[in-house]
């Protein structure tokens, strides 16, 4: 996805002058295919988050759509007031990314592990989240902050490279991608890289639909109600912790008062705050605390 | 009097107004940089490419009484400062004219103007960008990243004035964590240091022309409270709104 990423930033650099790159020093043998053909627009903040923030909310003020580039938690909770305050706040256009979602760097432990990003950033009133699930998602999701920029927070996963079962069309926030959709009142709702989690579920509940919303936000989920009550049974998914993810925000669509969603039941599948601190691969931490 | 003589003065009775109106604190803060805004404002903010961010935003009044006597605001406009609804919150905000950067919490404005001076560099524009900051705010980190930034990349566009009242928020600056010697921090970092009189327009309109190689730093030798004599260099006036024999006091010697 990283890879991805940088080559569909390239591709729209050459066409559009207003795209920087920055990253807090990050990305070796990834971001360079950008460096070598935009050195001008390209920055290495160092090791310095807030500055780097801060930075972006400059260029953006005067018309840049900036990109900062970082691990797991550096490019959000290091700097999290810069986001709320100058990013956020005044809607600049910058877009956050984050690479490794999950525990997608597992040996590393905790302090890189991905698992309440969702949490700070839906809590942002202007920003809006992309978690594809896939690399067509990826480029879709792209497309649509390309032709928007605006506050945004793109999530990555470090090593996953999968395409879509099918053709992904325009993304925009809280709209739903259906990669099932049978006469059901059943569904699985997943957003970011848990792809082989709904297929692995969908495989013992034949009767569960499966749909994707790979960008979201505060903005796009009082909208949310209207689609859901269609479903009788909803399974969520996300590699995140409960408290303040996906599966949360999906739930407070439906807790607005005017709503009768006594027929509809929300079950949220997540990761289990038992990973904290533990140490293991990737594959060996989901094994064990990962998506039930 | 001098033309900023003259336009302190007016901001100066306008802070004292619309605070005792509001029942405002921050006064002290305020009254600190009102010379630096007069020469910032009455001459290097004229051309509407330069920029400026008020890093220390609790000193917006200072800068909404600027921007009244600029003609950017009314005088209906500033007598809603801080009273409920108003577009005047208490710290320096965006959605006011004139107003280019919301601050509140310290250490936001240096990042966000080396960005903005990093674009006019990209463009090649001779715009400037001065930001002000308080010495309090030198405590958060976030501006020495950033000053490694401006200097590795040379940021000579941009302006950093630091108000150097000596008092942060609930002490002395010395009694907090000892700066000096703040010159030679700076220096060090690869800026070009002016030490000035925070209060002398002459000094302030020499080294805000000063054409500098590096990043400009003035580290302007400012009172907390300026003006109003029993305000002067106390950490109370940081916090206290005006009473009434308090106020009609200010304004008297203000006069003075």
């Amino acid at each position: 996805m990283r890879e991805l990423f940088i080559k569909q930033l390239v591709k729209e650099a050459e066409k559009n002058k207003k795209i920087i790159l920055i990253v807090g020093d990050l990305g070796y043998g990834i971001v360079e295919p950008f460096k070598i053909k935009f050195p001008d627009r390209f920055y290495n903040a160092g090791v310095a988050e807030q500055s780097m923030a801060g930075l972006a909310s400059g260029l953006a003020l005067k018309g840049y759509h900036v990109f900062i580039y970082s691990i797991a938690n550096f490019s959000t909770f290091r700097c999290a007031e810069q986001i709320r305050n100058d990013i956020d706040y005044h809607n600049l256009s910058v877009t956050i990314v984050s690479v490794g979602s999950g525990v997608g760097y597992g040996n590393l432990g905790y302090s890189h592990h991905c698992l309440q990003d969702y949490a700070l950033l839906r809590s942002l009133p202007n920003t809006v989240i992309a978690a594809p699930s896939n690399n067509q998602e990826l480029i879709e999701s792209l497309k649509y902050l390309f032709n928007n920029p605006q506050s945004s927070y793109l999530r990555l996963d470090k090593s996953l490279n999968i395409n879509s079962i099918k053709k992904v069309p325009l993304i925009k926030p809280g709209k739903w991608i259906f990669y099932k959709n049978k006469k059901s009142k059943n569904i699985i709702i997943s957003t970011g890289t848990v792809a082989a989690n709904c297929e692995s579920i969908l495989k013992s509940k034949s009767s569960y639909n499966w749909a994707t919303i790979p960008m979201w936000s505060m903005q796009s989920k009082r909208l949310q109600f209207k689609k859901i009550k269609k479903y009788r049974n909803i399974i969520t998914i996300e590699n995140h912790l409960q408290d303040g993810g996906f599966g949360s925000w999906l739930n407070e669509s439906l807790a607005q008062e005017e709503n009768d969603y006594s027929k509809t039941n929300i079950i949220s599948k997540f990761l289990s705050s038992k990973i904290v601190g533990k140490v293991g691969n990737e594959e060996y931490l989901n094994k064990k605390y990962g998506i039930k | 009097m001098s033309k900023y003589k003259k336009l302190s003065f007016k901001i100066r009775r306008s802070i004292l107004k619309t605070a005792f109106s509001s029942q405002a604190n921050h006064i002290g803060s305020s009254l600190s940089i009102v010379d630096i805004l007069s020469v910032l404002y009455g001459r290097f903010l004229k051309s509407t490419k330069n920029l400026f961010i008020l890093s220390k935003g609790h000193g917006c009044l200072a800068q909404y009484c600027v921007l009244k006597e600029m003609g950017l605001i009314s005088d209906k406009t500033l007598k809603t400062f801080g009273k409920n609804n108003s577009i005047l919150m208490s710290h320096s905000s965006h959605k006011v004219p004139g107003v280019h950067f919301s601050t509140g919490s310290l250490g936001h404005g240096l990042p966000v103007s080396a960005g903005i001076a990093l674009g006019n560099k990209i463009e090649k524009s001779k715009s400037r960008v001065f930001v002000l900051l308080s010495d309090g705010e030198l405590n958060e980190g976030s501006n020495w990243e950033s000053l490694l930034f401006c200097s590795h990349h040379n940021l000579n566009n941009l302006t950093i004035i630091i108000d150097y009242n000596k008092i942060q928020s609930i002490d002395f600056v010395k009694n907090t964590l000892a700066i000096e010697p703040i010159e030679k921090k700076f220096e060090s970092f690869g800026c070009k240091v002016l030490s000035i009189d925070g209060h002398n327009h002459k000094q302030l309109l020499k080294s805000l022309s000063y054409k500098s190689s590096k990043v400009l730093v003035i580290i302007a030798n400012t009172i907390k409270g300026k003006g109003v004599k029993f305000m002067e260099n106390t950490i109370l006036w940081h916090y206290k709104p005006l009473s009434i024999t308090h106020f009609e006091r200010a304004i008297k010697e203000l006069k003075q």
